[in-house]
């Protein structure tokens, strides 16, 4: 059964497309959520993509939490639907309430554009279920706002249920113990700030994406 | 303030003269401030479009040339490309960060006016030395202004130029590329067509910013730090998530085929946008000044008219599709208000035919009355006085210069000149669309190539390549130029590209200085001789006049965009890169002249004679190493340009962390020399025979030179330096002395 997967389109968000080619191009239906409809349309997986949402004006994800698109996308992650926020989605995810903590500026106050290296750190999520615990993945980043921040109950807590899903090798922005994304209690969801749709392509310099997105498309038949 | 109001908006008396003689009666202060923009340098190319002309334009696949928002050209598989490259370079030396965000800004107008998806932005950029702190600050500024921009536009930047020289303190040098791709048959003019259709202006609202950039800013010299500050402004200020909600719906209205016309607001605003579309169409408009929403209250209709508010385009509709068009803006949030109405044409022998009307409310008084194509037709034409500078020996093709130095420590002169430029585009997203096969840093940009409608891939690639080399046509313009062109297409060899069309960004100093207009008279002949050679259209371009940097022209500074086209991109491309035990092949004749180098540069020398270009051997060597390219051969490759064989080793060598043992260079002349038509290949041993064979039936001069090994650079009889020390300068020279203080002077 191929696995149609939502993908949430904000004005300002720019990586719908990319996100929708790397859905296809691993076999499964890509669809646009339009953020004015309060639906996910019946798709088995939601992608929140990467960009600037509402130009990331006030604070990224601060006016996007608010777009009825999101009360559908709440209530689908509430029944245990697979929803992952890439870049841009993540910031999106954290000020919705989905996933907890904060992605403030990055350490060193510059935009980064880069590919860097990750490990996975569970397998209990719905975006690594099908990669292995010490996998190391070259994945890019490409953003201003990635340096993860939360309380130390918090991480505390992220730590004592296995909810760091993936970590920097070498931290780029100064999130704290180097996290690169997590996931609720559940699993089902998740946030990365890295972009796996960039990393499906030897052409485009990495394929380690795809582990990552396969184990979404495969994440509704685990449900 | 006594002058005369046509001189305080920088017209001439005699220009003044012309539009009381083509009104036929003294022109209003709405109407005289009409002219002085739409008659500025920027937007009528007065002194340069007698030169221009003689640019080749033609070829089978130019769908679209000069003239139009942006070149088009034919790229296979029912898919066009348009192309454009713009300055902002006096706005980036007033306001670094929006004057670069709003040349972003505009560019990309451009394309999507075509019904072009922009796809990718390149930036070529020049400032002025790094140990000024001025300097230091407009740079950031500007990285800064494109990083903001760009990334939140959601279009990647994907290569582009960084150089240091005083020769651009306090005017930098903003050049904007942006690529677009769009179904061959959806392509759009800027025309207003069809009486009775309706104006529509869709984006932001107009407010005071922006009045007169295009005649205070762009086409005037600069004088001291304080007066500039006086101007800012005059700069624009730029909105990219208002850009991003208008590409998405202007690119809807054009899929729906909603639009009979459309045209960006850029320069001179709406005064340029309605008498172009209306000129063009071979139509009159009446364009009802209350209509348009503004952003304060007050504003004078010379000011409306004027205004160069960002993220604004004119749409040219039935009024059947009225409703339709106003369903998509408000889908995208985006504002749309009928503000003119097209009427008929000057040969109607109507009184009102192509007449641009400005009304007070349709129906009411009317406030300026022009004929549309006077604004650009009419507009003046300078034949400016043109002069060789003092030195120059026209035969000889030789300018006076002292003898060069002597080169005492190669070593130290090529750790001068290293230079990681990752710290700028490391803030662009280059990798957005999932098409950046080798992003910037490399000889060019590589771009899977997929349809714009459809997304799918056809197999094949584009590259894009951007060069300008301001030392080189500071000692010979015409043939500095030349080889620009001639780095530009072996670049693109370089990634396995053949070169399909050029787009040029003119970057001089003072019009009114007679040197100046022989640099440009020059460029322009130069740019069109190698052009011809190569069989290269040049398809667009920009003038941007009157760059004087602290009461000194800068150095001529033509800065080509070349658009080139992979036929087979299955394998990526080998890039500037070493293999352990690869063989080092130097491709292409060596002539040991210095005059020009940046070697010579750094020594403080100027003038000299440049390296001879034979256009045939060129198109020899670019073919082989395509060929050779295409055809997997090569372990890596890089052109030699700036810096010469030297820094062409060393940065191999820092790319690829291993080092190189290079014999057969005979002196410090051939080490830095920077002649033409000339590539370091890295060949696997294996390969090798090969690959001199086909160098060989190509016709083409090459030799052995040495091996890619260890942890050392040496070149026998020259230098020997680590890699790590080499490359420890490479990385850190940006970020250190961008991050050592800067001055908002």
């Amino acid at each position: 059964m191929t696995t149609r997967v939502g993908v949430v389109l904000f004005p300002g968000s720019n990586c719908e497309l990319d996100a929708m080619e790397a859905v296809s191009s691993l076999g499964g239906d890509a669809v646009v959520l339009w953020h004015g409809e309060a639906t996910v349309q019946g798709v088995d997986a939601v992608i929140v993509p990467g960009g600037f949402a509402h130009g990331d004006y006030l604070r990224p994800g601060a006016i996007a939490r608010f777009s009825p698109v999101m009360a559908a996308v709440q209530a689908f992650a509430e029944e245990g639907g697979p929803v992952v926020g890439i870049c841009n989605g993540f910031q999106v995810l954290t000020e919705a309430g989905l996933l907890p903590g904060a992605l403030q500026k990055n350490a060193g106050l510059k935009f980064l554009c880069t590919t860097v290296d990750l490990r996975v750190e569970t397998t209990r999520s719905a975006l690594t279920a099908g990669a292995e615990v010490g996998q190391i993945l070259r994945v890019p980043i490409n953003h201003f706002e990635g340096n993860y921040t939360c309380d130390a109950d918090t991480l505390a807590l992220l730590q004592a249920e296995d909810r760091i899903v993936l970590r920097y090798l070498d931290n780029p922005n100064g999130s704290v113990d180097d996290i690169a994304g997590i996931c609720n209690a559940a699993g089902n969801v998740v946030g990365l700030m890295p972009h796996p749709e960039r990393a499906i392509s030897e052409l485009l310099g990495s394929v380690d994406g795809t582990v990552l997105l396969r184990s979404l498309l495969d994440a509704p038949s685990r449900v | 303030m006594d002058q005369p109001l046509h001189r305080a908006l920088g017209l001439t008396d005699d220009e003044a003269a012309s539009i009381e003689r083509i009104l036929g009666r003294a022109p209003n202060h709405l109407e005289l401030a009409m002219f002085a923009v739409m008659w500025s340098e920027h937007c009528s190319y007065k002194s340069s479009r007698l030169h221009l002309k003689r640019l080749p334009t033609d070829a089978p696949w130019v769908l679209v040339g000069p003239g139009e928002n942006a070149g088009v050209v034919d790229v296979g598989d029912g898919i066009a490309a348009a192309i454009r490259i713009e300055s902002h370079n006096h706005p980036s030396a007033i306001e670094p960060y929006q004057g670069a965000a709003t040349g972003v800004g505009g560019i990309l107008r451009d394309i999507f006016t075509m019904g072009a998806r922009p796809i990718a932005v390149m930036d070529p950029l020049r400032f002025g030395s790094l140990d000024d702190a001025r300097s230091r600050w407009i740079a950031e500024g500007v990285v800064n202004g494109i990083s903001g921009y760009g990334n939140s536009v959601g279009v990647p930047t994907v290569g582009g130029e960084t150089v240091f020289d005083e020769t651009y303190a306090d005017n930098p040098l903003v050049n904007v590329l942006c690529l677009g791709l769009l179904p061959a048959e959806r392509l759009v003019l800027g025309q207003a067509t069809g009486e009775g259709n309706l104006a529509v202006l869709l984006g932001s609202t107009t407010g005071r910013d922006g009045i007169g950039g295009v005649s205070v800013l762009a086409s005037a010299g600069f004088s001291d730090a304080e007066a500039d500050a006086q101007k800012r402004p005059s700069v624009q200020v730029g909105d990219p998530f208002e850009e991003k909600r208008l590409i998405e719906a202007c690119l809807e209205l054009l899929e729906a085929g909603l639009v009979v016309g459309i045209q960006d607001l850029g320069g001179a605003g709406i005064t340029c946008a309605t008498s172009e579309t209306a000129s063009r169409g071979g139509m009159g408009m009446d364009v009802d000044v209350t209509a348009i929403p503004l952003r304060e209250a007050g504003m004078e209709p010379f000011e409306i008219m004027t205004s160069e508010s960002q993220e604004r385009m004119l749409a040219i509709v039935e009024p059947s599709g009225l409703d339709a068009v106003l369903g998509i803006c408000r889908k995208w949030d985006i504002r749309a208000n009928v503000i003119g109405h097209v009427t008929s044409g000057p040969a109607t022998g109507d009184e009102a035919g192509g007449r641009l009307r400005i009304l007070d409310g349709f129906g009411g008084a009317v406030l300026a009355d022009v004929p549309a194509a006077s604004l650009h037709d009419d507009a003046p034409l300078y034949d400016r006085p043109r002069a060789a500078p003092s030195g120059w020996d026209e035969a000889g093709r030789t300018l006076a210069g002292p003898e060069l130095p002597p080169c005492e420590d190669p070593a130290a002169d090529l750790l001068a000149m290293v230079a990681d430029t990752s710290w700028v585009w490391s803030q662009y997203d280059h990798q957005l669309y999932l098409n950046t096969v080798e992003g910037p840093g490399g000889d060019a940009t590589v771009l899977r190539l997929k349809h714009p409608a459809t997304g799918a891939d056809t197999g094949r690639g584009l590259a894009l390549s951007t060069d300008g080399n301001h030392r080189w046509c500071a000692v010979d313009p015409r043939l500095g130029t030349a080889l620009v062109v001639a780095e530009a297409v072996l670049n693109l060899a370089s990634v396995g590209a053949r070169p399909l069309a050029l787009v040029n960004c003119l970057n001089f100093g003072n019009p009114e200085h007679p040197e100046v207009m022989w640099q440009l008279s020059e460029a322009i002949d130069g740019m069109a001789e190698a052009c011809s050679s190569f069989d290269l259209p040049v398809v667009g371009g920009n003038v941007s006049l009157y760059n004087e940097s602290r009461g000194m022209d800068i150095d001529p500074t033509p800065v080509v965009g070349v658009l080139g086209c992979i036929d087979d991109l299955r394998r990526r491309p080998p890039g500037v890169r070493l293999v352990e035990g690869g063989r080092l092949v130097l491709v292409g004749a060596t002539q040991p002249e210095l005059s020009g180098s940046l070697w010579a540069r750094d020594k403080g020398h100027r003038g000299g004679r440049l390296p001879a270009l034979d256009p045939e051997l060129h198109l020899r060597v670019a073919g082989v190493v395509r060929d050779l390219v295409n055809g997997g051969l090569l372990a890596g490759v890089h052109d030699i340009s700036s810096g010469g064989l030297a820094l062409a080793l060393a940065e191999l060598c820092v790319r690829s962390g291993l080092g190189a043992q290079v014999a057969r260079v005979a002196d410090a002349a051939e080490l830095f020399s920077e002649s033409p038509s000339r590539v370091v290949a890295c060949v696997t041993p294996d390969s090798l025979p090969y690959v001199e064979r086909v160098l060989g039936n190509a016709g083409v001069p090459f030799a052995r030179i040495g091996v890619a090994s260890g942890d050392r650079l040496s070149v026998k009889g020259l230098l020997d330096v680590s890699v790590a020390e080499l490359g420890t300068v490479w990385q850190q020279r940006l970020p250190e002395a961008l991050g050592s203080g800067t001055t908002q002077g």
